[in-house]
């Protein structure tokens, strides 16, 4: 178990390294270079800004600089806004795009299992027709219209009111939260509810299944202790990569609903060319995914006992 | 003494001749294809699917043929239009100033100010109401001052629902009015009330006006729909542009739009999965095949590809490509598509090539003298091409939601060249107002990718093996 995580953890350390690197070479070969943007300077005021920031040294020197900084937690400054470390752009706005992610990995967890046994249990029934017509509907309409749904619907149940009980913009409170975190999670709720239905339906035949049933266990028992219990365990497993195509899809639902997240300022940065933020905002976003995926694995081993992990 | 139930006789031991129908085949034998054919015909969603793919794909390979209206077009006389059935208009002159009837024998100022004046009676049209001008008049109220001109789109419900206030008369004599203030052609409730120069009446009276679509000889000309030769009467009737979808906050038909962002979303979404399919097969089967050592270091590397964030690298990559001027940008997202696409495919039939490999075919195929070329191509590949197709199914809907994410966040195709993505984000600004600008693109991406996935399951019912032996 320890030696399984300790390699696993290596595996993402190096994963982390193959990002950067990957992001680093990317970059560069992008035509043109962060001080581009500014207005017209002189070759003097030139050289010294590239001296500044490091600029004038070799492309292999500069990898080297940005590797030993990385290690020790230092991203640099950002080029387009002024003095502004990459390490506190990250400290602001990751926490806004990782609450986002958070909930709407939980609310699609839960919705999915939640559903996802319901069909099973009405298999065939006009409840299991019902959701699962929703369920191919949010596989197959692409967030950023859930999104706009979900504002259209916020402007109309406020003009309802007649008051701004729940706003359709911007970040702070939990109210604001919802709407976001519920339409960021509604496309993993429909795979997750068709993995969970599969699932269900599949234990539904197993012999312990059978057994309880013989002893005399009532349904309900059976339902939740045996049936729902095992049924999850897939569910978990894609949880990890579940993880990681939401928070990357909250880029759409941050623009759209205007929240401060990490995202906005990733475009940006590519926009401008800006080498740090780039590199700062990649290799963190990078880091976090494997590290969640890792995580969720380690996780299922402690969940499901069968699973050894080696 | 046990009693024997059945003595065997001489006869029992001559060997028994065979018989021809034991083993012959009652059916002709079928193909996996043929099979999985029919397997999915019976699926009637996988087949409705499958029609609409086609549809999709007659849509934007003929569509632009049949329906020959430039999506590039622009038409700021036409901004944001509805979808609508085809409108006529008619032709009239240019506009002529409109004197103001005036009855002479009739005082302007009233004698004496009575308290109730009653409202105008006898409202009519002057001219035929066009959307150019709707001219009213109406009788003279005895002891008005003047009379006030209100507009409504609904039948007002009192005094204080009159509308939209349009002008005033300023003598009692001067009974007529024009009516020029942004016309559609949809009805009108005119309210004339009768004023003794200071305060208003009471009472109104209100008048329907519907009025009709014009269009000047200019501006047909100008916009193309009559020749400026032709000779054309006056009040005849032209056929306007016809916008079936509607169009566009630029006054672009949404339907060329739509067939145009068409080949972007579909041939995105179609080349890039085959193209990156195309290359995990290679590298799959070869690192399947080779296994040991090589095996695992293309796999590591692999993993590495499939943990980089996918969104960030295809836009840091689509960028990194560079777009010139003029350019859409269809090339770098696809290249970014198939760099980040392919590890998925590699892993899948790099399983699959390991599965098979160990099984008793390809060993007896081996005895039999086959070289390992032969035994990948003719055994291996083919074995693995159930997989294959539905991943690439699959595959579909996922590099179709790419683009449009990346159009949506304007990371997408440049501007002059639509996407359905696109579409959608010049569509969400005017979403209260216009909803038509995001509902059809959006519905498109929505059906390509339902009917893709649908397929995508009814293909993976109709190929897996696994499948046939639960029924």
């Amino acid at each position: 178990m320890l030696m399984y995580t300790v390699k696993r953890l290596l595996a993402g350390i190096i994963t982390v390294w193959f990002i950067a690197t990957a992001t680093f070479i990317a970059m560069h070969q992008v035509p043109g270079d962060p001080l581009m943007n500014d207005k017209a300077v002189s070759a003097e005021i030139r050289a010294n800004l590239e001296k500044k920031y490091g600029l004038d040294k070799p492309v292999t020197e500069q990898y080297v600089i940005f590797l030993g900084n990385m290690l020790k937690g230092d991203f640099g400054i950002s080029f387009t806004q002024q003095n502004r470390k990459v390490n506190d752009i990250i400290r602001d706005h990751f926490p806004v795009s990782a609450t986002l992610g958070i909930l709407a990995v939980l609310f699609a967890a839960f919705g999915g299992v939640l559903w996802g046994a319901l069909t099973a249990l009405y298999r065939n029934r006009l409840p299991d027709i019902i959701i699962m017509f929703l369920v191919i509907l949010g596989i197959s309409v692409p967030s950023f219209v859930f999104a706009a749904l979900g504002q259209l619907f916020l402007v109309n149940l406020n003009g309802f009111v007649g008051y701004s009980i729940i706003p359709v913009a911007g970040w702070g409170t939990f109210m604001h939260m919802l709407m976001p975190s519920l339409v960021l999670g509604l496309g993993t709720m429909a795979l997750l509810t068709r993995l969970m239905r599969s699932s269900m339906l599949e234990v539904v035949n197993e012999d312990y299944i059978k057994t309880a049933r013989a002893k005399g266990l009532s349904p309900t028992r059976i339902f939740f202790r045996h049936q729902l219990r095992n049924a999850i365990l897939p569910v978990i497993t894609v949880l990890g990569p579940q993880i990681a195509a939401i928070t990357t899809g909250g880029f759409v639902v941050e623009l759209v609903f205007a929240i401060p997240g990490l995202g906005r300022y990733f475009v940006q940065a590519v926009q401008q060319l800006d080498y740090t933020v780039i590199m700062g905002t990649t290799v963190f976003y990078g880091a976090f995914l494997v590290f969640m995926v890792i995580i969720v694995d380690i996780l299922y081993g402690f969940i499901d006992p069968r699973v050894r992990l080696k | 003494m046990i009693e024997s139930i059945y003595t065997p006789s001489a006869d029992d031991f001559t060997p028994a001749t065979s018989n021809a129908y034991v083993e012959q085949i009652s059916r002709p034998s079928l193909s996996y294809w043929e099979d999985a054919w029919i397997r999915l015909k019976k699926n009637t969603r996988a087949l409705i699917s499958l029609y609409i793919v086609i549809g999709l794909a007659l849509f934007t390979v003929l569509g632009p043929s049949v329906w020959r209206v430039d999506p590039s077009l622009q038409d700021l006389n036409q901004i944001s239009q509805a979808p609508a059935w085809p409108k006529t208009s008619i032709l009239v002159g240019p506009y002529k100033r409109f004197a103001a009837i005036v009855i002479d024998d009739f005082p302007a100022e009233p004698d004496e100010y009575i308290e109730d004046i009653p409202a105008p009676l006898n409202t009519r049209t002057f001219e035929p109401p066009t959307t150019q001008h709707v001219r009213l008049v109406w009788d003279p109220v005895e002891g008005a001052g003047g009379y006030n001109i209100y507009r409504n789109q609904r039948l007002p419900e009192g005094i204080n629902d009159l509308g939209l206030p349009l002008g005033s008369t300023l003598a009692g004599n001067q009974v007529s009015y024009e009516d020029r203030l942004n016309l559609e052609s949809r009805p009108y409730f005119y309210s004339i009330v009768s004023t003794d120069g200071f305060d208003e009446s009471y009472q109104y009276n209100t008048f329907e006006v519907t009025p009709k679509l014009a269009i000047t000889f200019n501006e047909a000309i100008d916009r193309g729909l009559i020749q400026a030769d032709e000779n054309r009467a006056l009040n005849s009737e032209i056929e306007l542009e016809f916008h079936p979808f509607g169009t566009d906050y630029l006054g672009r038909d949404m339907l060329a739009r739509l067939m145009e962002g068409a080949r972007v979303s579909l041939f995105i979404g179609i080349c890039a999965p085959f193209l990156f399919v195309l290359f995990g097969i290679v590298y799959g089967g070869f690192a399947g095949y080779v296994g040991g050592k090589l095996d695992q270091l293309l796999m590591r590397f692999a993993d590495f590809v499939v943990a980089l964030p996918f969104l960030l690298f295809m836009i840091l990559f689509k960028i990194g490509f560079g777009i010139g001027p003029g350019e859409s940008g269809v090339i770098p997202m696809l290249i970014a598509l198939v760099i980040l696409g392919w590890p998925g495919t590699a892993r899948l039939v790099r399983g699959q090539v390991l599965q098979i490999r160990e099984q008793g075919y390809i060993e007896a195929a081996r005895l039999l003298g086959g070289k390992d070329h032969y035994l990948i191509i003719r055994h291996i590949i083919p074995n693995t091409m159930g997989v294959i197709l539905v991943t690439l199914t699959f595959a579909v809907p996922a590099a179709i939601f790419t683009e449009a994410f990346l159009s949506f966040i304007g990371m997408g195709v440049a501007p002059p060249t639509p996407s359905w993505g696109s579409m959608c984000n010049e569509g969400v600004k005017t979403m209260l107002s216009h909803p038509h600008e995001l509902i059809f693109p959006a519905l498109f991406i929505s059906v390509t990718v339902l009917a893709f996935n649908l397929l995508g399951d009814g293909l993976t019912e109709a190929l897996d093996s696994r499948m046939r032996s639960r029924e």
